[in-house]
């Protein structure tokens, strides 16, 4: 298929509520799924009176966070207020940043093992701290139709990670949110969860469409609302490309000929739909919210948050490739189940001297059994010194992989050591010499591979395995290989 | 600088105010004559000056990420003009 | 002794109390008596706590009986302005938007009040929302100048100071954004006290505009001001604009005069506008300075004259955003919704169109049905003033206007200890004389407002009578967090005068 005659230009606005243990301007607890309306106070019910005061945990993972996102900190920061009425928003307006933003100019990289794009690093405009507003439910009770709010969430620190308008297919779009929530669990700043709602996406996407004369025109932006998961992100922009050029092709219309438009993605029907035009446009009159005062950070304090970021996805990708040898395909699939794999890789890796196996394993291995059970790492019960107990003996030829299988599924289920499952599964090291007397003993028994073998089908030696192991399983087939064919060559 | 009637109709909205047509011509003329009034301060040269959002100079008011209690369920919605056992109620939002 | 109970200061009545020569019961009762025979012509109360105020003076008498430690103001009524937080009690801010509103907690001030075992005796009246400078603006009535019945208080606080002035109650607490203490207290004849911004807690006031207002004591002697201010004074991490800088003791030193004293005048000050009958009572106040020792200096306060301009700009805004709140979803005035669904039903008719949302229209009637016209005339301004396209224009050069009279302010406190001049261009003019003049109105703020916008201190005090006994009020400002200096200035001024001791024959 021949290049579609446009580029796709998406950028996206990621919210992501902040792992605080209360919410950002007053002290009520921010936990998900208490009964509506128990988790308020005079502040963030927006009460006559109630005054907002600064979380310092939420400002400190914000910066944390801008860090990792490679952005630039400003020395002062203020909070604007952000003026609509809705009735989620009990104040009437969202302390929110307008102007001066605790952080700026930033990117993400990203990159596809499968080679959908190239590798690209997607820009970040600037990342910022605000509250969070209730929710609304709808309702109908004797034919009026109601909204019940319920302010729980209200004034829940969020990051709003805004990015430059850089992704150009829903495929980078996609990888850039993974790896975005992949950065932030590295840095556990947010549960990142878009069923519960600690992570949520906009996007804004339009069209540059190709002309016979090579100009490139571009068509209106739209906003797009109400994607539940990454999935349908990816869908919601397929779909939205598509019908954007349909558009493009009916109308002709440019951007600035009709007014930015809002679509909220129907993951039932797989479509974007118009949202009801809003009463006015929003005129949000920002200015700066006069209950809260500025916070300075001097170069000192963020170069100290800079020394707490942990190794972050990107670099230990690149780590796992040069210093423990693995492929970057591997890298990749270790990095993306998080800190704890990669800590249990990496204590495998050098318990047993051998990266390549340890990456086999966990990657083979660890990470099924981890599926099948849907447990989190910390509930995997053989730890990594468990483990590469298993992984040495494999590697001092005690017993081969498959072997080695049985001994991690009994290590599974028994909850023993790999020592005490191999003896439970009768695996033993086979003594020297009574691994010479069986390979004589079959060897006499045999005079017809000692024949083959003495007229150069070396080949031949291979019937002898079979029987050598079904004397004594525990033998290992490329000793008993070695040691008949010296026995033969010796006759 | 003057107001029009329809600059005051916006604002009004903006305001989720509800004028009557007399109410909006008084308000229209009263904010016109203030309006020229506090436009005395273009005649002040500020090229260069800082803005004073603050009557303080105070910065860095942050505090522990410390728990309080939160007032129980009756208590939030003690006041809700409309409001069931749970939740505040409000006329519903369309559109959504 | 119940009548001249009422005339005693709050200082003396404390001395009073903890030598037991009377009970709080007694004290309560006197100031009770008095409400009971002179508020239904004044008005200065929207409500007035004759029961609990009485049950507090007898548990602070039975906790003084039996040796339990008391706090500073132990016994002494006190009015609480309808703008601060009080859990379980109805807080309307003079407004039908909160008529039946009732916090779930207490302002940190009125903490301060209780802590202190002083008597909350009633909740006084007030412009609606703090917008106002004579108490018209009360959604539930005028109060009137207990000097003349037929005029007003001066406001927002104007409740406050007529319940001083009529002798209803000896302490009083207002609140003070552009002038809302110290000019109903320059109208009324008592003392009012605009402390520095940031010095006393606004958590649990009920906003106007929050980088201007501020809670202050009002009272009838510089001295229980001062007593007043250091119970209610002090950081607060409630409130992130809250300074963190320690409470002098300012009863301790606010009967000593200060030595080498340089008083500022400002000649723009005494221009056409203001009273004659105040110029010269100014300037006689500047001649008891000069007799007490004090050098006097000419200054210049070059922006001075834009400070209105300035305040009914950054005011507005402000409140604009603090009133934003007030829209019927979760608390206040909510408008009938099959009134509303009516009228709409009839509008779609006659329109043929989608017309306005019922949730919309709800926070319109709400808001329009809710507040008075000076504040939707406040709203309007403000949401106006940062609309798209005007906020460099109006705010932002409003904010900058501000820097320039904070500057005036920095260089004359390099020159001078306290600004002295007029608080008020006229004395208390007649009830509907300006209300249908909002401009006017406006620049009854004329020698205030400055004060606010620099978050300088400043104090009202009385200094004289008009020849129509109405009283004048001498203004003292001070810099930031100078209180101390500026209770000890006014109380060398009131301990060599007497006009703090006149008091109205009420009507």
């Amino acid at each position: 298929m021949t290049n579609p005659p446009y580029d796709v230009i998406i950028g996206l606005e990621v919210h992501v509520q902040l792992r605080t243990n209360t919410k950002l301007f007053c002290r009520c607890r921010t936990e998900f799924g208490n009964p509506p309306n128990t988790l308020t106070c005079p502040v963030c019910l927006g009460l006559p009176g109630a005054l907002p005061v600064m979380n310092r945990k939420a400002y400190e993972l914000s910066v944390k966070t801008a860090l990792a996102l490679n952005c630039n900190i400003p020395n002062f920061t203020k909070w604007d207020r952000k003026q609509y009425y809705y009735p989620d928003l009990p104040k009437g307006y969202q302390i929110s940043q307008f102007d001066l933003p605790m952080s700026e100019n930033g990117h993400l990289a990203i990159s596809s093992p499968d080679g959908e794009f190239e590798d690209k690093n997607v820009g970040i405009i600037r990342a910022h701290l605000e509250e969070d507003a209730g929710k609304s439910m709808h309702d109908e009770v004797q034919g009026l139709a109601d909204t019940r709010i319920d302010l729980n969430r209200t004034g829940t620190p969020l990051l709003e990670i805004v990015s430059e308008p850089d992704m150009r297919s829903a495929q980078e779009a996609r990888a850039y949110l993974q790896e975005l929530r992949l950065l932030l669990t590295y840095l556990d700043v947010s549960d990142c969860n878009m069923q519960e709602g600690s992570l949520r996406v906009d996007a804004n996407v339009n069209l540059h469409v190709h002309t016979e004369t090579d100009e490139k025109i571009a068509t209106p932006i739209v906003e797009v609302k109400n994607m539940n998961s990454f999935r349908a992100v990816e869908r919601a922009l397929h779909y939205e490309v598509k019908r954007q050029y349909e558009i493009w092709q009916e109308t002709g219309n440019r951007i600035g000929d009709v007014p930015k438009q809002t679509r909220g993605w129907d993951d039932n029907a797989q479509l974007t739909r118009a949202q009801r035009e809003k009463e006015e446009s929003s005129d949000y009159r920002y200015f700066p919210d006069p209950d809260l005062v500025p916070v300075t950070i001097t170069n000192e304090q963020i170069e100290a948050f800079q020394r707490q970021i942990p190794e972050l996805p990107a670099a230990l990708r690149e780590k796992l490739v040069d210093e423990f040898s693995l492929t970057p395909y591997t890298a990749d699939v270790i990095v993306n189940q998080g800190p704890e794999v990669v800590t249990y890789f990496q204590s495998l890796a050098e318990h047993t001297g051998d990266a390549k196996q340890a990456g086999n394993w966990v990657q083979g291995e660890v990470l099924r059994v981890l599926k099948e059970e849907d447990w989190e790492l910390s509930e995997f019960p053989i730890s990594a010194e468990g483990l590469a107990d298993l992984l040495k003996a494999i590697q001092q030829g005690e017993l081969n992989n498959s072997r080695g299988k049985e001994v991690f599924a009994e290590m599974l289920s028994a909850g023993t050591s790999a020592a005490d499952a191999m003896a439970a599964l009768g695996i033993e090291k086979v003594d020297d010499s009574a691994l010479e007397d069986l390979c004589r003993e079959i060897v006499m028994a045999n005079p017809k591979v000692i024949d083959d073998v003495q007229s150069g089908n070396e080949k031949a030696v291979g019937a002898l395995i079979g029987q050598a192991k079904q004397k004594n399983p525990n033998v290992n087939p490329g000793q008993v290989r070695q040691i008949c064919l010296d026995i033969i060559n010796a006759l | 600088m003057s107001l029009s009637k329809e600059d005051v109709q916006r604002v009004s909205l903006l305001a989720r105010l509800k004028l009557s047509d007399d109410e909006l011509t008084t308000m229209t003329e009263q904010l016109g004559q203030i309006v020229s009034y506090v436009d005395k301060l273009s005649e002040l040269d500020t090229e260069g000056v800082e803005p004073m959002a603050h009557a303080l100079d105070l910065t860095n008011a942050l505090v522990d990420d410390e728990p309080h209690e939160s007032l129980p369920q009756e208590k939030a919605l003690q006041n809700a003009p409309n409001s069931d056992d749970e939740c505040f109620r409000v006329p519903a939002v369309l559109g959504e | 002794m119940q009548n001249t109970m009422i005339d005693l200061s709050a200082t003396s009545l404390l001395a009073k109390l903890q030598s037991g020569e009377v009970s709080s019961e007694e004290v309560t009762t006197a100031f009770l008596g008095r409400i009971n025979a002179v508020e239904s012509r004044v008005g200065a109360f929207l409500k007035v706590n004759s029961e609990s105020a009485l049950q507090a003076a007898q548990a602070v008498d039975e906790k003084r009986r039996s040796g339990t430690p008391l706090g500073k103001l132990a016994g002494i009524p006190i009015a609480v302005k309808d703008i601060l937080c009080t859990e379980g009690e109805a807080t309307t801010c003079g407004s039908r938007m909160l008529e039946n509103y009732v916090p779930p907690y207490n302002a940190t001030v009125v903490e301060h009040l209780l802590a202190s075992d002083a008597i909350v005796i009633g909740r006084t009246n007030m412009d609606e929302f703090a917008m106002g400078s004579s108490t018209e603006n009360s959604a539930y009535k005028p109060t009137c100048n207990p000097w003349d019945l037929e005029r007003i208080p001066g406001g927002s606080s104007g409740g406050a100071a007529a319940c001083l002035a009529a002798a209803m109650t000896p302490l009083s607490i207002g609140t003070d954004t552009g002038g809302s203490i110290r000019q109903p207290a320059a109208l009324c004849g008592i003392v009012g006290l605009k402390p520095t911004y940031g010095r006393v807690s606004r958590f649990g006031l009920v906003a106007f505009a929050s980088s201007l207002d501020q809670v202050g004591p009002m009272a009838t002697t510089v001295e229980d001001t001062a007593l007043l201010l250091e119970t209610i004074a002090g950081h607060d991490q409630r409130d992130s604009t809250s300074a963190k800088i320690d409470v002098p003791q300012y009863t301790a030193s606010v009967n000593s005069p200060l030595e080498n004293l340089t008083i500022g005048v400002v000649p723009s000050h005494y221009q056409d506008g203001l009273d004659t009958e105040i110029e010269s009572s100014v300037k006689e106040a500047i001649r008891v300075y000069e007799s007490l020792g004090a050098t006097i200096k000419e200054i210049e306060m070059p922006h001075a004259q834009y400070g209105i301009a300035t305040y009914y700009i950054i005011a507005p805004c402000e409140a604009s955003g603090n009133l934003a709140r007030y829209d019927g979803a979760h608390y206040g005035y909510r408008t009938d919704r099959q009134t509303m669904l009516d009228e709409l039903a009839e509008e779609a008719n006659q329109t043929d169109g989608a017309g306005e949302s019922p949730l919309v229209r709800m926070y319109r009637k709400s808001r329009s049905e809710g507040f008075g016209s000076e504040v939707q005339r406040r709203v309007m301004l403000g949401t106006y003033a940062l609309s798209e396209g005007y906020y460099d224009a109006y705010y932002l050069k409003a904010l900058k206007v501000r820097r320039l009279i904070r500057a005036d302010y920095d260089a004359a406190f390099d020159q001078v200890d306290c600004i002295l001049g007029p608080v008020t261009a006229s004395p208390a003019f007649r009830r509907g004389e300006k209300t249908n003049d909002p401009l006017a109105m406006y620049l009854e703020d004329l020698y205030t407002v400055n004060a606010n916008l620099a978050g300088v201190a400043g104090i009202s005090l009385p200094c004289g009578l008009t020849s129509e006994n109405l009283p004048i009020g001498l203004h003292l400002q001070a810099a930031p967090f100078q209180e101390e200096k500026l209770l000890q200035v006014a109380n060398m001024y009131q301990s060599a005068t007497d006009w703090h001791t006149r008091r109205p024959e009420i009507q």
